[in-house]
C-alpha cells in the first residue's frame, strides 16, 4: 500500500457549540494523512492536533468503523458520506481525495435530526418511528419452529435487501425535502415481503407514515436522491411498495 | 493467602439434561399483577440487553434501558457477521444438542461450566425459532426453509445466517421488540447515557448513576435489580475488533463495588483481521470467520520469497492449516488458527510489507464455484476488504492476521447469571460463563440471546420473589445515591483538573502496545510481570500527565474516553495479573512455558481446572484470587485435537 504521497487538506468543519447556540464553518489546515487512513481517522488526527493546542476537538458520531452500526453520519463536500458510492463515512479512505484538495464537512440537516454539537445529531426520531409499528408483535416464547414459515428465497432475499438499513438517516439528509421515505419503506417492505409481517402489514404502515409525518419529515416527491446517497443500496422500489400498502390499507381503513 | 473463597456456581442436582427444567419448576414466581410493582435497569441494549429488555416488559417488569449511542440499535452486537449457532439438525447431518454441548465444551478446552453449557445448547433452537417469528430475514434454500453453514470447532453445518450480517439482523429483531415495547409505554429507553456507578444498599444493587452525555448532568436511577449487558472489554488492547465506545467500564463499576472478576485473561484473538498498516489506526476491522469455508490459508514456504502471491507457484506454498490439522483444515478453532498465523509470522515467513500477514485465498473456491456464488456468500465482506485494502480479493488473496475480537473472561455469576452482588446480574460477554478459555464462532449471538430471552426471565423473577423486595422501594434520595453521585462527579473534576500534556488516546495507545506484546498470543512469566509494571508506570502517568480539554458541561468526548481509559489501565493490569497466576495454556490463554510438543496448549486439569474470581480490595491493591471448581461429570478431560 502507498504511504509515501501523504496529502495536506484544506478542511472547512461546521463547528457549534450545542443545540442552542448558532454554528459557523471553521477553517482547518491539516497535513501528513496518509492515503490508507479513513476520513474518520483523518478526524482523529485533527483532533489530536487540537487537543495538543489547547483547543476543543470536533465532535462526531461514530462507533463501529465498520460501516453497520449506522452511528457516523456527515456530509462531505455536499454529499452525505461523501463521494464514494454505497460507502459510510467510516469505510470512506482518504486515498479518494486529492493532495491539496479543500474538504467541507458538515453535519446531516433536517429538522427531525437537531444538531447536537459539532458535526453530532440527535437521530431519536428514527427510534420513534419504529416504535410505531416497525416490528411483527411477538412474544417471547410465542414462536413455532422456524421451519414451520417457509418464505420463498426471492422474498427472503428482497426482504434481506430492505433490512439492510442501517438507520444512518443519510437519505433524509440528501431529500431536499428532509423526507424519511426511504427508511421507513426499508422497514415496511422487509416485513411485508415475509409471512411474519403480513397480518399487521396495514397497520403497520398506516402507523409507521403517521408517525414519520407527526416528527417533521417531509414528503416523497421522487427525486431519488436518497437511494444514491444511500450507504447499503436501499432500492427506492422499497418506496413504490410502501405507496401501493399504504394506498391499498388507507381504502380498506375502518375509521 | 488465606482469605481464599470458593465460589459456589448454585448449579442445581440432577442430570445434566434436565437441571434447566427442573430448575425451572423449583424457582419462584413473581404474580402477574405484581410484576409492574418491580423496577429493572437494564445497561447496555446489544443482544444480550434488548432481549432481556424486551422479555422483562413483555412480562410485565417496570423496566429502563441505558446505552451510550444515540439508539439502542447501535451496539456492536450489530458488527458480528457470521451468524448463530442452534442445534435444529435441519441439515440432517448429526447434529444434536448433546454435540451443540459438547462441541462448545472442548472449543473452550475445558474451562466452562457444564451446566451453564448445555442450557446454552438446549435454548438455541428456541432462539432461531424467536428470531424468525420476529421477522429477521435469514439465509433460505429454493423450498423456503432455512439454510446453514459450518464453521470453526465443528464438523456439522449447524450455523444460522443473514448474509455477513447476522448480528446486525439478530439485533434489529431484538431492538424491534424492544421499541415494541417503547412504544406501548412498558420500556423506558435513555439513549447517550453512561453507566458511571453502581449503586449497592444494604448489600445489594438498587439502582446506577449515569452521566448523561450530551449535557454531562448525573442523573440518579433506582431500582430492584440491575442487568449489565454491557459486552467485553477488548479495547483494553486500543486495538481491536470492537467499536469505539465499547469499554469494561460498568463492569469495572461493579468489581470496585463487590462483584468478582472472572478469567479476566481469557481472551480471543481472531484469526481473520486486515491486518494493521498504520499508525494513526484507530481499530480493526474483521473478516468473518465464515470466510475460512472457502478460504485457503497458506504462507510461501520460503521464508525470503518476494513474488506476488499470484506468481507463487502451487507447490511453493504451505497451506499450514490443511497439512497439519487434516480433519479440520482451515475450520480448526480460532485460538488455533491465530496462534498458527502468529508462529507462521514468527518463522519470517508473514507476507506483506509488513511481513505480520498470512494469506487467505479464494481461487479455488472461485474456480469450483463460480465467482457469483462466491458474491453471493461473502459480497459484503470482499466489498469491505477492497475498501480498506485497495486490493481486489476476487483476483489476490486476502492479506489477514489475528487480531482482538473477544473476551470470554468477565464478571463472574453463578447460574442464575448474577453475580457476587445480589440483584446485579451479567448477561451476554459481560459474563464469563459460557465458552471457557475460548469462544467457538457464532456462539456470541447465540449466548447474548438465550441470556436475555430465555434465561433472565426465570431466575430474575426467582431473585425478586426469594428477596421479598415487593414492599421495600428504594429512593433515589437515599444517601447512598448521593455519595455515589458525589464520587463520580469528583472522579471528572479530577480527571478535568489535571490538564497534563498527553492526549487521552495516547495514553490508551501505550497500554494497547504493552498489552499485545506481554499479554497477547503468547505469554510468559516474565513477560507478564514486566506488562504489570509497565501498566502501573502508565497510569501513574496518565493520573498526572493526561490532557483533557473542554468542561463537564455539554458534550465532551475527550472526558468520556479518559473515564473510560482510566478503568483499561486498571482492568489491563488485572487481566495481566491473571494471566501470571494460571500457570497452564488453554484455550487463548497461551503461556509458552505450557505447551506439547507440538506447540499446542497444554492445560494443568491437577492445578488450574478452575475459575478464577478476583475480588477487589482496594484501588493500588493486590486483589484476591478466589476460585470456583470446575466438575466435569458428562465429558472426559481430553488434550484437545483437531488433527
Amino acid at each position: 500500500m502507498s504511504s509515501d504521497n501523504l496529502l495536506t487538506l484544506n478542511l472547512k468543519i461546521w463547528r457549534q457549540a450545542n443545540n442552542k447556540e448558532k454554528g459557523e464553518i471553521v477553517d482547518y489546515t491539516i497535513d501528513g494523512i496518509s492515503p490508507d487512513a479513513s476520513f474518520l481517522e483523518m478526524l482523529d488526527v485533527l483532533n489530536e492536533k487540537l487537543i495538543a493546542e489547547g483547543n476543543d476537538p470536533v465532535a462526531f458520531d461514530h462507533d463501529c468503523r465498520e460501516g453497520i452500526c449506522g452511528m457516523c453520519s456527515l456530509m462531505i463536500n455536499g454529499q452525505a458520506h461523501g463521494p464514494e458510492a454505497e460507502t459510510t463515512t467510516c469505510q470512506l479512505h482518504m486515498r479518494k481525495f486529492q493532495n491539496g484538495e479543500t474538504i467541507v464537512v458538515e453535519p446531516f440537516r433536517a429538522r427531525a435530526f437537531p444538531v447536537l454539537k459539532d458535526l453530532m445529531i440527535d437521530r431519536t426520531a428514527f427510534d420513534d418511528i419504529i416504535a410505531s409499528g416497525g416490528f411483527v408483535n411477538v412474544n417471547t416464547g410465542n414462536a413455532q419452529d422456524a421451519n414451520a414459515i417457509l418464505v420463498p428465497k426471492e422474498n427472503a432475499e428482497l426482504a434481506m435487501d430492505a433490512a439492510s438499513c442501517i438507520g444512518c438517516g443519510a437519505c433524509v439528509a440528501s431529500c431536499k425535502n428532509a423526507s424519511a421515505m426511504l427508511f421507513v419503506s426499508a422497514k415496511v417492505s422487509q416485513l411485508a415481503l415475509l409471512p411474519q409481517g403480513k397480518l399487521e402489514a396495514e397497520e403497520r404502515v398506516k402507523n409507521m407514515v403517521s408517525k414519520m409525518d407527526e416528527l417533521g419529515f417531509g414528503n416523497c416527491t421522487n427525486e431519488a436522491e436518497c437511494e444514491a446517497s444511500c450507504p447499503k443500496g436501499i432500492s427506492i422500489s422499497n418506496i413504490a411498495r410502501m405507496n401501493r400498502d399504504f394506498l391499498s390499507a388507507a381504502v380498506k381503513s375502518k375509521d | 493467602m488465606t482469605d481464599i473463597k470458593k465460589l459456589d456456581g448454585k448449579v442445581p442436582a440432577g442430570k445434566l439434561q434436565d437441571k434447566w427444567d427442573q430448575h425451572r419448576f423449583n424457582m419462584k414466581l413473581v404474580n402477574p399483577a405484581n410484576k409492574r410493582k418491580y423496577k429493572v435497569i437494564v445497561v447496555g441494549t446489544g443482544l444480550a440487553g434488548a432481549s432481556a429488555a424486551a422479555t422483562l416488559s413483555e412480562l410485565g417488569y417496570d423496566v429502563s434501558t441505558f446505552c451510550i449511542q444515540d439508539s439502542p440499535r447501535r451496539a456492536h452486537s450489530i458488527a458480528a457477521q457470521g451468524g448463530v449457532n442452534a442445534a435444529k439438525n435441519y441439515p440432517n447431518d448429526g447434529d444434536s444438542i448433546w454435540r451443540l454441548f459438547y462441541d462448545t465444551i472442548k472449543g473452550g478446552d475445558y474451562r466452562a461450566r457444564e451446566a451453564n453449557v448445555y442450557r446454552l445448547a438446549q435454548v438455541a433452537n428456541n432462539i432461531i425459532d424467536q428470531c424468525a417469528a420476529q421477522g429477521v430475514p435469514f439465509a433460505r434454500e429454493y423450498g423456503g426453509t432455512l439454510s446453514n453453514r459450518s464453521f470453526g470447532g465443528a464438523q456439522v453445518s449447524r450455523t444460522f445466517y443473514a448474509r455477513g450480517q447476522t448480528g446486525q439482523q439478530l439485533l434489529l429483531g431484538a431492538y424491534s421488540a424492544l421499541m415494541k415495547e417503547v412504544g406501548k409505554g412498558k420500556v423506558k429507553s435513555y439513549t447517550r447515557r453512561e453507566m458511571v456507578e453502581l449503586v449497592v444498599v444494604d448489600g445489594k444493587a438498587r439502582g446506577i448513576i449515569t452521566r448523561n452525555v450530551v449535557t454531562g448532568e448525573y442523573e440518579k436511577f433506582s431500582a430492584d435489580a440491575v442487568l449489565l449487558c454491557t459486552g467485553g472489554y477488548g479495547n483494553t488492547y486500543f486495538l481491536s475488533s470492537n467499536a469505539m465506545a465499547s469499554n469494561g467500564s460498568a463492569a469495572w463499576k461493579a468489581y470496585k463495588k463487590g462483584a468478582m472478576f472472572a478469567n479476566p485473561c481469557y481472551t480471543q484473538i481472531h484469526p481473520t483481521c486486515i491486518p494493521q498498516h498504520g499508525d494513526f489506526q484507530s481499530k480493526l476491522t474483521l473478516m468473518s470467520e465464515s470466510l475460512r469455508n472457502d478460504g485457503r490459508v497458506w504462507v510461501p514456504k520460503d521464508k525470503n520469497e518476494t513474488r506476488k502471491a499470484n506468481d507463487i507457484p502451487e507447490e511453493e506454498r504451505d497451506y499450514y492449516l490443511e497439512e497439519k490439522y487434516p480433519s479440520f483444515g482451515n475450520l480448526v478453532p480460532r485460538d488455533v488458527a491465530a496462534r498458527n498465523a502468529k508462529q507462521q509470522a514468527d518463522m519470517g515467513k508473514g507476507v506483506g510489507s509488513t511481513k505480520v500477514a498470512v494469506y487467505l485465498d479464494f481461487a479455488d473456491a472461485i474456480k469450483r464455484e463460480g465467482i457469483e456464488t462466491i458474491k453471493a456468500r461473502y459480497g459484503n465482506l470482499f466489498d469491505m476488504y477492497e475498501r480498506i485494502t485497495d486490493e481486489n480479493p476476487y483476483e489476490v488473496p486476502m492479506r489477514i492476521f489475528p487480531a482482538v475480537h473477544y473476551t470470554m473472561g468477565g464478571l463472574w455469576v453463578d447460574y442464575n447469571l448474577m453475580t457476587t452482588v445480589p440483584g446485579c446480574f451479567a448477561l451476554g460477554e459481560a459474563n464469563f460463563s459460557d465458552h471457557g478459555a475460548n469462544r467457538l464462532g457464532a456462539s456470541a449471538l447465540m449466548q447474548g440471546l438465550a441470556d436475555g430471552y430465555f434465561v433472565i426471565p426465570y431466575t430474575l423473577g426467582n431473585y425478586l420473589a426469594s428477596e421479598g423486595l415487593i414492599n421495600s422501594d428504594v429512593e433515589e434520595t437515599a444517601p447512598e445515591f448521593d455519595e455515589a453521585l458525589k464520587t463520580s462527579k469528583e472522579r471528572f473534576d479530577k480527571l478535568l483538573a489535571i490538564n497534563g500534556t498527553k492526549s487521552v488516546d495516547s495514553f490508551h495507545r501505550e497500554l494497547g502496545v504493552v498489552m499485545w506484546d506481554y499479554v497477547g498470543m503468547a505469554r510468559t512469566a516474565e513477560g507478564l510481570s514486566t506488562a504489570i509494571d509497565k501498566i502501573k508506570a502508565i497510569r501513574a502517568d496518565f493520573w498526572k500527565n493526561v490532557k483533557v480539554t473542554g468542561t463537564n458541561d455539554g458534550v465532551n468526548i475527550e472526558l468520556e474516553k479518559a473515564n473510560r481509559v482510566a478503568d483499561f489501565l486498571e482492568l489491563g493490569e488485572l487481566m495481566a495479573r491473571d494471566a501470571l497466576k494460571r500457570e497452564e495454556s488453554c484455550g487463548g490463554h497461551f503461556r509458552d512455558e505450557y505447551q506439547t510438543e507440538e506447540n499446542e496448549a497444554k492445560r494443568e486439569d491437577d492445578k488450574f481446572c478452575h475459575v478464577a474470581a478476583w475480588e477487589y480490595t482496594g484501588d493500588e491493591k493486590e486483589p484476591i484470587r478466589n476460585i470456583e471448581e470446575l466438575n466435569f461429570e458428562n465429558v472426559a478431560l481430553t488434550q484437545r485435537s483437531y488433527k
